[in-house]
């Protein structure tokens, strides 16, 4: 059910939530967080509301939508709920404001009176940020910040600001893609011979926030110098070297689809890699919501890892050729 | 084989630095291995075991090169099985079908012929596993998985030390999963446990309970010791009694030659209610290490006794015709193929108490039937009346007594019902409930059962799988009521739709109990 309040106010929309609920029970389930979604208005946020209520699925939870629409016009609010069948396992709420109201502190304020009592509220988003996400009004009433340096204008600038302004409670999804990368890394360390990484190479495309966030964790992680090499050869992340004394391990994945993990004295092992949908990974974010300091590990170790460049090539190769 | 302690080292991450306890978003995902399944023609193969593969793969927790053979007496080739396989998964998978992942998996597939008396087959199975071991790698590490019934466990068991296939050397590991029954009384399940423990040692046994891979019933671990709410009322203080019910809509059809001798009390009340009574009735583990956890259900399964006398504190019945729901069933006996002078009971219900100082005197109440009014399995924990009303007596008429109810299928929650002031003039006080489902109406966000415990097997992880103490422990429970009923009398019939036999009413309520409507 979508209920649509023309002009209004939140006091009017919360009297209009608390209806529904007595009239149609359908807020009835438990909720255990609450999600903002702070974006421009435009036919972007449909997507953002789509993978919202696919991980409240997961994660039962009240989306609020901050949507901004021209800022040089008179302040209104047009406020939308959405419930049951339209709204997964969450209700929605969609406040398309304008004129002042488009602006920093009034977001705050309206979003205030409709944050679920006492659970934890959540912050993403899914375009572009504010340069610093915990002191942004919005931000500060979130336990959770949660970023995307990808989806913004400029990655690189992005994330370096997400570097310098981060603090417990910052995460972004540059840093959730990849997960699956990470673990089979881990995975592939767990088995004999334990021995020490020497060093270490990550290659991908010129602008993947995601490449530089893999190269910063194993930075941090191993004492041994990564490098990224910037390569145009693949999507994303193409490759992963993790030298050791008997032989290197190697994740290669040229199409963006397919992994290749190559260790010494075994044979070759194909894993699907692809990439994660915006869902996937927003439920992943929601399933923790304390500190990750692994995170913040990898940050710190952006700025330690040597950098280089690939000619058009084969990834295999980038990494001698420097 | 890895043991536990170098494990937790290997978690806690000091051997390897990419691994950190407060990663909490990196999965574990197993080493390379592979796994081999006899039965794959079954039920549980086709709707359980290949769709929970395929749902591991695709969320990323199988190793690359992961193994998969498939044992059967069927002319297969590779490709048929992987066929067979394929619509496994598109019936069955809980999560969406990716062309990419599948490819990957059907690269592991393998297939091999014949049946468990010839030596051949095996020899040939024990070929197809070294040549996995050399094309996919999956390092010598293999977990056998015997979806078959338990008279062939012998000769397959046989079968595979016979042809090398149980030894394990060095870092490798070999690993059996079974199914229940575990036997049919405590003498059959001692002589199961000494076959199988002859082929694998029991660190290397994985018995499944699917009950247990919920993830409602390890919700019931942190509700109770993670919370200060709830654990100082969980004593026989504050606890009236305890009732533990699995009752399913489903009669025997097809299965009833396999059901006639067996009956509900060995069939469900041995394995799933005795697990959740150990876990309900529990002392607080001294940490989550699964010898601790084991250790403590160990010791309430070995406290736990029967209100006697039987013939009073049990109860059984066998379904009768009736309407099920909008649907008109036959009866037990008019069932096709079913044995229709059989005294197997479709329906048991008995009374337990767990000797201890916190649940002295808090009786136990376990049933379990077929065809009952609807499907659900949950744990309701009844507390007393408070010991002082100030209200008049009037006022109160509709209370009840307080319960917590955890529902472990279908709808997986927590529902609490107290009293409340029913709103008007009138100072009225009526039951009421409150519920919690954690995403729980979504299956596809909740894994199955048997993902989780898949993956426990290829991990090593022993904390969700009833060691043979355990086992034998239920039996030495149940046996009496067994040995009871085999004695003297013949099962109440009860219609099909309905809650059971009258006979199971007045068991309860010799007690002063009532059964809840689940």
């Amino acid at each position: 059910m979508i209920v649509d309040l023309p002009s209004t106010n939140t006091s009017v929309l919360n009297r209009k939530l608390v209806h529904l609920r007595e009239s149609g029970g359908v807020l009835a389930l438990g909720r255990v967080l609450t999600l903002v979604i702070v974006t421009n208005d435009g036919p972007g946020i449909e997507d953002a509301i789509a993978a919202a209520n696919e991980a409240s699925r997961e994660h039962p939870c009240r989306i609020i939508v901050l949507a901004r629409g021209v800022r040089k016009a008179a302040a209104r609010l047009d406020a939308q709920i959405r419930v049951g069948g339209d709204a997964g396992a969450s209700e929605v709420i969609v406040l398309r404001s304008y004129g002042p109201l488009a602006g920093d502190e009034p977001g705050a304020s309206m979003v205030i009176p409709l944050l679920l009592p006492d659970t934890p509220v959540v912050t993403w988003w899914p375009g572009e940020a504010p340069q610093s996400p915990s002191k942004d009004p919005i931000g500060e009433l979130a336990q959770r910040r949660i970023t995307d340096a990808f989806a913004t204008s400029n990655p690189a600038r992005a994330l370096e600001l997400r570097r310098s302004t981060h603090v417990p409670g910052d995460t972004d999804l540059s840093w959730t893609r990849i997960t699956l990368w990470r673990a089979l890394l881990a995975a592939a360390l767990d088995n004999v011979p334990h021995e020490p990484v020497t060093s270490a190479r990550v290659v991908g495309e010129p602008v993947s926030p995601s490449a530089d966030l893999l190269a910063g964790w194993l930075t941090a992680r191993l004492s041994a110098p990564v490098k990224r090499i910037r390569s145009d050869a693949a999507p994303g992340i193409s490759s992963v070297r993790l030298v050791r004394p008997s032989g290197p391990i190697e994740l290669v994945r040229p199409d963006g689809k397919i992994g290749t993990l190559t260790q010494p004295g075994q044979p070759e092992r194909r894993v699907a890699l692809h990439r994660r949908d915006t869902k996937d990974i927003l439920a992943e974010e929601l399933r923790r919501l304390d500190p990750d300091e692994i995170y913040a590990g990898a940050l710190q170790g952006l700025s330690q890892i040597t950098r280089g460049r690939s000619s058009a090539g084969s990834a295999a190769g980038a990494g001698r050729r420097r | 084989m890895t043991s536990a302690r170098e494990r937790d080292l290997l978690l806690d991450g000091s051997s390897n630095p990419l691994r950190d306890p407060r990663d909490k978003r990196l999965p574990r995902i197993a080493g390379p291995s592979g796994m081999v399944i006899f039965g794959v023609t079954g039920d549980l193969s086709r709707k359980k075991l290949m769709p929970a593969i395929y749902d591991l793969a695709n969320r990323g927790l199988l190793p690359p090169g992961f193994g998969l053979v498939g044992f059967a007496r069927r002319d297969w080739g590779a490709e048929d099985f992987s066929q067979i396989v394929y619509e496994a998964v598109r019936d069955h998978a809980r999560t969406p079908f990716r062309q990419e992942v599948w490819d990957r998996l059907a690269e592991g597939f393998r297939f091999v012929m014949g049946s468990f008396d010839d030596d051949d087959a095996f020899d040939r199975l024990a070929e197809t596993v070294a040549d996995l071991d050399r094309v996919r790698g999956t390092n010598g590490n293999h977990a056998f998985y015997l979806a078959i019934p338990p008279d062939k466990f012998p000769v397959v068991l046989k079968q595979l030390s016979r042809s090398g296939l149980t030894a394990q050397d060095g870092d490798q590991w070999r690993r059996v999963v079974i199914e229940k029954p575990f036997g049919h009384d405590l003498r059959s399940a001692r002589e199961l446990n000494e076959v199988v423990n002859a082929v694998f040692p029991e660190e290397s046994v994985f018995r499944i309970d699917h009950y247990l891979g919920k993830e409602t019933v390890q919700n019931l671990l942190a509700l109770r010791f993670a919370n200060q709410l709830f654990e100082p009322i969980w004593n026989s203080n504050y606890v009236d009694h305890v009732q533990i019910t699995m009752a399913e809509d489903i009669g025997l059809g097809g299965r009833a030659a396999y059901y006639d001798g067996i009956g509900a009390a060995r069939d469900v009340i041995q394995n799933h209610l005795l697990q959740l009574l150990a876990l309900t009735a529990m002392e607080e583990p001294v940490s989550f290490r699964p010898d601790e956890l084991r250790a403590e259900k160990i010791k309430v399964l070995s406290a736990t006794r029967l209100f006697e006398p039987l013939t009073e504190t049990t109860a059984r019945g066998q379904y009768a015709a009736g309407w099920q729901g909008s649907e008109w069933v036959p009866g037990l006996l008019d069932e096709k193929g079913f044995n229709p002078e059989s005294s197997t009971e479709t329906y048991a219900a008995i009374t337990a108490e767990v000797d201890t100082r916190r649940w002295a005197g808090v009786p136990f109440f376990l049933r379990t039937g077929k065809r009952l009014g609807r499907r659900v399995t949950e744990i309701a924990v009844m507390f007393k009346r408070a010991p002082h009303l100030p209200f008049e007596a009037t006022m109160t008429e509709e209370l009840g007594q307080n319960a917590l109810v955890v529902r472990v299928q279908p709808d997986e929650g927590v529902t609490i019902r107290f009293g409340s002031k029913v709103p008007g003039h009138q100072m009225e006080v009526r039951d009421v409930t409150m519920d919690f489902a954690y995403g729980a109406a979504f299956t596809e966000s909740s894994p199955e059962a048997y993902e989780r415990l898949i993956l426990d097997v290829l991990l090593g992880e022993p904390s969700l799988f009833p060691v043979n103490n355990e086992v034998e422990r239920s039996w030495e429970i149940l046996d009496p009521v067994l040995e009871a009923w085999a004695a003297e009398g013949k099962p109440d019939p009860y219609p099909a739709g309905s809650w059971g036999p009258e006979s199971a009413n007045q068991m309860i309520e010799r007690l002063g109990r009532t059964w809840r409507r689940p």
